[in-house]
């Protein structure tokens, strides 16, 4: 990767133009008091067409994606996108369509939603879906939304607590939170999983729900699943699924057997829509047949990303329900295959057979010793950038220190897998020998590591504030 | 096994793999998962089909859709696409990453999101904006959140009642389970009235009070006297913007508002059944820390090198849990991408010719429309792209004939209101055409 600097506004020019609108209207604002305009334009960069796309072109190739190389991002789900749902979901018959069309203007659009809906229904067990959240935290606060629904619809206003594990999803808490509920804390016993005895007392008439994500964070399935949701519906309350991680359990576990009333999926992450650097996604909220009524939450503007439910239709269409059932258990093969060949090298603080991601704590050989630094799960990292793949999470789940969370994805090959092997032992050896170097690193991308602390004393947030 | 192209295992990968594991078979490594949780039998799905078969499925379903030329609006605009924009999109470099992490690697991701706030700043007039939030309707919510946590103590907020429905809708969605209250100001003459805010103002209880620049009426809204009031009362001043308009219609900072926030949509993105769209804040410097989702922002490296990463994370989810400003964490990246390549295109003179072409559009529209003794003006105030008119016709009758003659339009705005919209993208010719369908069924 090369190191390309511009700026849009900096090769912007007076007088170039890169748009050619019809000239079927005149240009000209006839009737808007001057009051009400505004006093100079927009200082917006002004490029030619071929600027425009070389600028954009350059910064594309500062940019890693899974279309560049493997991505084991845990909790990202980063398989392959593939490029029939991206054929598809851009059609013109699709890029016209109002969002208040109806059925009678619009009926493929309905059917898309209604096809796809059945289809979820039948891959996780839930009565039915909404589309509107964009994204997964979008979709924890649209089935909180829900939760605290359905428990007003039955007069039970006290219920305000939602129990959450300690190794969840940051968003889990934070969507809670919004939805002006409170958040409560369970502990994961020593083997990584809810501790059943720490929620028993935590379980009352107050308690909305639990959130839970299965397998959990670290990539284990938390077996007592059938208790836990036993014990939260005795109280009165209700089980959330975090469906985060739903990969492993395509085709094979299905979140409404396992007791779960109201669950979201990320088609960005388990129906292969790709991420866009953050964005759009999709996260549509299934309930239990009880729920139902209460599915109709208003969380956003219109039908929520459509185009992304088109691709998760394709992707499910094309892959069948063969292919589904397969790809939950391959990714699970992939992850698995990595933890026994890099145990010997990095800690593995719970050794249980993992789902489809699974959790290190740092290195087992730092390098370090008595005033030398060792390597950290950072600079790990950091390394593997210099070796052209992207990073696993790190420092998450928050259980452990130097936490450092693959998950490979069942579209990578074992020549895939057996490279990045390679690769991590490459890194441990590197670390044992000489941290210093580790530290250093990434060595060979087009910048290096940034002065985070200076960004964040002293903001510069947009090209106007840097001028200054 | 059968081969299947997304997954590039061979039999022997499999085997090898599983002895590695120390497993006998795919399904053993659930053996941890109770068996009655197992789903034993196959789903209740079709088989896979082939690329072509999906290919075609589409193409057949997606014909019952006929195409409509779009003559509504409501916070979804059928702006021009260029060629470009789409083409640099799905460039996958930008299109399969993830959330830009990692720094080093993902330069490409983080200086458009700096861009798109810069040009979103620019638009605005206002300090800092965000990576994107999902669409305009959470940004109104998110806007609320922020006045709410600055004006600490405060639990009542006011919208206006000429915000568009589904902003109304969202926003109070989300009030409700935050135990916010909600109080509406009442439009005059189709405009949101200053002297209704400065009495509901008067028991100085409101954290703010969202306005839309250009309101559901299409009316561009005069908002003097409006920060002075609010600030007077303690309470910040939100405007609800199209930013497309902006290139012409007095910023929110000419305003004196103190956070900006709207939908993106009209900034190139196709109309698209509604998504993916793009929910743009911006607010002034002294708000920063309350602003919600991602914020990139400059530094240097090792070597001294202008980068770019996130920053002010501590406001985050994944940093604060349920103390952070938002959930928001996927926001929508590629949307933002897409606003910053169509407003490096359009430029200042650009985005202005959209707006004046659409207005003349739009003029032609409404007295071709008047011109049919069906409709009349419904209200005395400028507007840009969209109005309203009055009518006694039925407007689902009005809808139907629309879309026999190859229209959508004519939007039900209650009390006998009907909203249209016309962009740069429409003809006379199918002004004409829609004018004829109407008065061939409806005058006798």
């Amino acid at each position: 990767m090369k190191f390309y600097d511009s700026l849009s506004i900096e090769l912007s020019r007076p007088g170039r133009k890169g748009y050619s609108l019809s000239g079927e209207w005149s240009s000209h604002m006839a009737d808007i008091p001057a009051s009400l305009c505004r006093e100079s334009a927009p200082a917006l960069p002004e490029l030619s067409e071929v600027d425009v796309v070389r600028h954009y072109t350059n910064l594309s190739q500062m940019n890693f994606g899974v279309d560049t190389g493997f991505y084991p991002l845990g909790s990202c789900t980063m398989k392959y996108n593939p490029k029939i749902n991206e054929e598809i979901a851009s059609s013109s018959a699709i890029a016209r369509l109002h969002p208040l069309q109806g059925p009678d203007t619009a009926p493929a659009a309905y059917e898309i939603l209604d096809l796809t809906d059945k289809a979820l229904q039948e891959i996780t067990g839930m009565a039915g879906f909404t589309f509107k959240p964009c994204a997964g935290a979008h979709g924890e606060l649209t089935g909180l939304m829900i939760m605290r629904t359905y428990h007003l619809s039955r007069g039970e206003e006290a219920r305000t607590k939602v129990i959450v594990p300690d190794s969840a999803h940051g968003t889990n808490p934070a969507s809670a939170a919004v939805c002006g509920l409170e958040v409560v804390v369970v502990k994961s016993g020593e083997d990584g999983l809810v501790d059943v005895e720490s929620l028993r007392p935590l379980l009352g008439p107050d308690v909305a729900g639990m959130m839970m994500t299965n397998p959990n964070t670290l990539g284990l399935f938390e077996k007592n699943i059938e208790q836990i949701a036993a014990l939260v519906h005795e109280c009165g309350g209700l089980m959330y699924y975090d469906g985060a991680n739903m990969n492993p359990l395509l085709g094979a576990v299905r979140p409404g057997d396992m007791g779960f009333d109201i669950m979201h999926l990320n088609l960005h992450k388990t129906f292969s829509t790709p991420h866009g650097g953050g964005g759009p996604g999709s996260g549509p909220v299934g309930v239990a047949a009880p729920l139902l009524p209460c599915l109709g939450v208003d969380s956003s503007g219109f039908h929520g990303n459509f185009t992304v439910i088109v691709k998760a239709l394709s992707y499910i269409m094309m892959l069948g329900k063969e292919n589904l059932a397969l790809a939950g258990r391959l990714s699970t093969l992939n992850a698995n295959y990595i933890k026994e060949e890099l145990r010997d090298c990095y800690r593995l603080p719970i050794d249980s057979v993992c789902k489809h991601e699974f959790v290190f704590d740092g290195l087992i050989n730092d390098g370090g010793s008595e005033g030398v630094h060792g390597a950290t799960t950072l600079d790990v990292a950091k390394r593997l950038l210099d070796y052209g793949y992207h990073a696993p999470t790190i420092y998450f789940p928050l259980l452990f220190h130097q936490s450092l969370m693959i998950e490979p994805t069942e579209t990578e090959s074992k020549d895939t897998l057996d490279a990045f092997i390679a690769v991590m032992k490459k890194i441990a050896a590197e670390a044992a020998e000489d941290p210093a170097m580790l530290q250093g690193a990434p060595h060979n991308t087009p910048v290096s590591r940034p002065d985070e602390t200076a960004a964040a004393r002293n903001p510069i947030l947009k090209w106007q504030d840097a001028v200054q | 096994m059968a081969s299947f192209p997304y997954f590039p295992h061979t039999e022997g990968d499999i085997s090898a793999m599983l002895e590695r594991t120390g497993v006998k078979a795919l399904d053993d490594l659930y053996s941890d998962v109770p068996s009655k949780f197992l789903h034993k039998e196959p789903l209740n799905l079709p088989e896979a089909m082939s690329e072509q078969q999906v290919r075609d499925f589409f193409e057949k379903l997606l014909a019952k859709d006929a195409p409509l030329a779009v003559f509504a609006g409501q916070g979804a605009y059928d702006h021009y696409t260029p060629a470009v924009v789409p083409y640099i999109c799905s460039r996958s470099e930008f299109l399969t990453a993830y959330t830009p992490y990692q720094c080093e690697i993902s330069q490409g991701t983080l200086r458009y999101i700096f861009e798109f706030q810069s040009m979103i700043c620019a638009l605005t007039g206002l300090d800092v904006s965000n990576a994107s939030v999902y669409d305009g309707p959470t940004a109104a919510a998110e806007a609320v959140r922020m006045a709410i946590a600055s004006t600490k103590g405060r639990q009542l907020v006011l919208l206006s009642d000429a915000l568009l429905p589904h902003v109304k809708r969202v926003v109070a969605t989300y009030a409700k389970f935050a135990h916010l209250g909600i109080d509406f100001l009442p439009c005059e003459g189709g405009q949101t009235s200053l002297e209704a805010l400065k009495a509901k103002l008067e028991s100085g209880l409101y954290a703010c009070a969202i306005v839309p620049s250009v309101n559901r009426f299409g009316i561009v809204e005069d908002h003097s006297g409006f920060a002075e009031a609010l600030h007077g009362a303690g309470a910040l001043l939100v405007e609800y913007c199209d930013p497309s308009t902006l290139a012409v219609v007095k910023s929110p900072a000419e305003w004196g508002a103190d956070i900006a926030v709207g939908d993106g949509q009209s900034l190139g993105i196709p109309l698209n059944f509604g998504g993916p769209y793009v929910g743009f804040m911006a607010c002034t410097k002294p708000l920063m820390r309350k602003l919600p989702g991602r914020i990139v922002g400059q530094t240097t490296d090792d070597s001294g090198r202008r980068v770019f990463v996130l920053t002010l994370q501590a406001r985050e989810q994944h940093i604060r849990r349920e103390k952070a400003t938002s959930n928001i964490c996927s926001n929508e990246s590629l949307m933002a991408l897409w606003v910053s390549v169509y407003l490096s295109l359009m430029g200042p003179e650009g985005l202005k010719e959209v707006n004046e072409k659409s207005h003349a559009a739009a003029l032609y529209l409404r007295s071709r429309l008047l011109s049919t003794g069906l409709f009349e003006p419904a209200f005395d105030a400028p507007f840009i792209k969209e109005f309203v008119l009055r009518t006694g016709l039925d407007t689902k009758a009005l809808r139907a004939c629309l879309q026999d003659a190859g229209f959508f339009g004519a939007i039900d705005e209650g009390e006998g209101l009907v909203s249209f919209c016309a962009t740069e993208k429409r003809t006379h010719a199918e002004i004409d055409a829609l004018v004829a369908a109407i008065e061939k069924t409806f005058k006798v």
